[in-house]
């Protein structure tokens, strides 16, 4: 279980502080599926960082299974934001996948089952050989999704994954992080401003109002375990939440001015 | 072809008028071209080449090899530690900026007159361009580079062998490629000091028992080797950093 309790950071930088983010708490149970909502510069990636344990907080505390984060804990996997320079362009996509896995010391003959599997799930096949700057903004946001799951996390946070995708392959994309997250039984933090997106896949909407940050509203999405992008969006029920988050969203915004 | 041409059109027309403009020449210290040209092939014999261009070679190789592990050792060293380098700098901008053909004399001192002393002196020549540039080029990985690295697990001996030395890698070539002209002045200057083999030693007898043709065919077959050393260094930069001139096309198409 994913807690977190009263998380605070204010950046200082060259006397100037910015609070990023107030008063966060909330928790998230093995296995579900979570979306968090809010404004541009909310602190929705501050937040990731420090649950990664890349970032100090100010004040609060975020534990995971019990164990209060001071590094990154084993087990977990980010895709960042900005998806491009978090591959490393002087290997091939193949290496960048299969990287933290070599550091996990999975055998070679499983590591490249993995990697091959994780590739083809995000329509990556063929690509192995390619170096991420031969391949498009899209199909690099792909290439550091595929490397999140083949790492095979149990934790898994993901930071605006599909920006840079075509509507199209969003829609696939966010049917597979569906089907992975109900076969792998993995808990998934997802990061995104698309209101749909998160009503669609999230199993709860976690929103958050605007800088100085708290949490605005939560909801739990009662649609059909069972997704589909036609069916779903055109149920009624998903239009009624929609509206809610995006309610609540507004009301965000206008408090904060 | 044509790329050929323009490569070695502007070479051709610089010997020719060194041959054209000398060829009369009655200077006894600048001999015509032709002369210079007999004698380099009479000079540069294959047991001459073995007794002399090779040892100075070997130095040269093992001086930079050498400087360059220590380089890049202590380069990445210094670049990851915050305190360790606010301590270090300082210091190293004051022993970079000693000219290192002084320190020839002081070397000999200790190091005698072998083949250490020229190996030690090549080292400290070119270790500084090298350091520095791997300290430049460690402190600027990329901030989410090194997030991706730690979030999955990445660290220790790992993380500098597949992150920080790839990342840093295209400025480390630079401080080796500056490093190798130091290297090359630097053999040469220590064999003239006091050698009893070597280009720079062979070039001096010469100079000094009035061979003059000779010592210009030496001039010339230093400035060959010069140029085939960088040609080389370029080939295996080239290939070795076949993905950061990839990256720098692709970023400039977009
Ligand atoms: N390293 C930093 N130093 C100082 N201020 C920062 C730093 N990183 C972020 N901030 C500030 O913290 C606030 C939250 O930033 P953050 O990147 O977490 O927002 P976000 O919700 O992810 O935005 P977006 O949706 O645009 O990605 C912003 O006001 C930003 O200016
Ligand atoms: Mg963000």
């Amino acid at each position: 279980m994913l807690e977190v309790q009263g998380l605070r950071k204010v950046y200082s930088s060259g006397g100037r502080e910015v609070e990023a983010l107030r008063d966060l708490t909330f928790t998230v149970e093995n296995g579900d599926l979570v979306c968090l909502v809010g404004p541009s510069g909310c602190g929705k990636t501050t937040l990731l960082r420090c649950i990664a344990g890349l970032l100090q907080q100010t004040g609060g505390t975020v534990t995971l299974d019990g164990h209060q984060v001071s590094g990154p804990p084993p087990g977990l996997a980010m895709v960042f934001q900005e998806y491009g320079r978090s591959l490393f362009p002087w290997m091939s996509v193949r290496d960048n996948v299969s990287l933290p896995l070599k550091q996990k010391r999975v055998p070679r003959q499983r590591r490249d089952e993995l990697v091959d599997k994780a590739l083809a799930a995000v329509g990556l096949a063929g690509t192995e050989s390619a170096y991420p700057w031969q391949l498009s903004g899209g199909m690099q946001q792909r290439v550091a999704i595929a490397r999140a799951v083949a790492y095979e996390p149990s934790t898994l946070l993901m930071d605006e994954p599909f920006a840079a995708v075509d509507a199209q392959t969003r829609a696939d994309l966010e049917d597979l992080v569906r089907s992975l997250w109900q076969r792998l039984n993995v808990t998934v933090l997802f990061i995104t401003h698309d209101i749909d997106e998160a009503v669609y896949l999230g199993r709860r909407v976690i929103m958050l109002s605007s800088s100085p940050t708290v949490v605005q509203d939560e909801i739990t999405v009662d649609l059909p375990a069972e997704r589909d992008q036609l069916h779903t969006r055109a149920d009624p029920r998903f239009t009624e939440l929609r509206t809610h988050v995006y309610e609540q969203i507004q009301k965000a915004k206008r408090l904060s001015r | 072809m044509r790329r050929f041409l323009y490569v070695a059109g502007l070479p051709v027309l610089l010997l020719l008028g060194w041959f054209v403009l000398s060829s009369g020449s009655e200077n006894f210290y600048a001999p015509p071209l032709r002369d210079i040209l007999r004698a380099f092939v009479d000079t540069w014999t294959p047991e001459r080449l073995r007794a002399d261009v090779l040892p100075s070679l070997v130095r040269l190789f093992a001086g930079y090899v050498l400087a360059a592990l220590l380089g890049v050792a202590l380069g990445v060293a210094i670049g990851l530690n915050r305190r360790l380098r606010a301590t270090v700098e300082p210091v190293l901008e004051f022993f970079r900026a000693i000219p290192p053909p002084v320190l020839v004399p002081v070397i000999m001192l200790f190091a005698g007159i072998g083949d250490g002393m020229k190996v030690i002196v090549i080292v400290f020549g070119c270790v500084w361009p090298i350091l520095l540039n791997t300290v430049e080029g460690v402190r600027a990985v990329d901030g989410v580079q090194l997030d991706t690295a730690k979030a999955y697990g990445v660290r220790g001996a790992a993380r500098i062998r597949t992150v920080i030395l790839p990342s840093a890698s295209p400025q480390i070539a630079a401080g080796l490629r500056q490093a190798l002209s130091i290297a090359i002045i630097l053999m040469v200057i220590s064999e003239m000091f006091a050698a009893s083999n070597g280009l720079g030693f062979t070039i001096v007898q010469f100079q000094r028992s009035f061979a003059i043709p000779e010592m210009w065919s030496g001039i010339i077959l230093l400035g060959l080797l010069g140029f085939a050393l960088s040609l080389l260094f370029r080939l295996a930069e080239g290939r070795a950093l076949r993905w950061y001139h990839g990256l720098r096309d692709a970023q400039r198409r977009s």
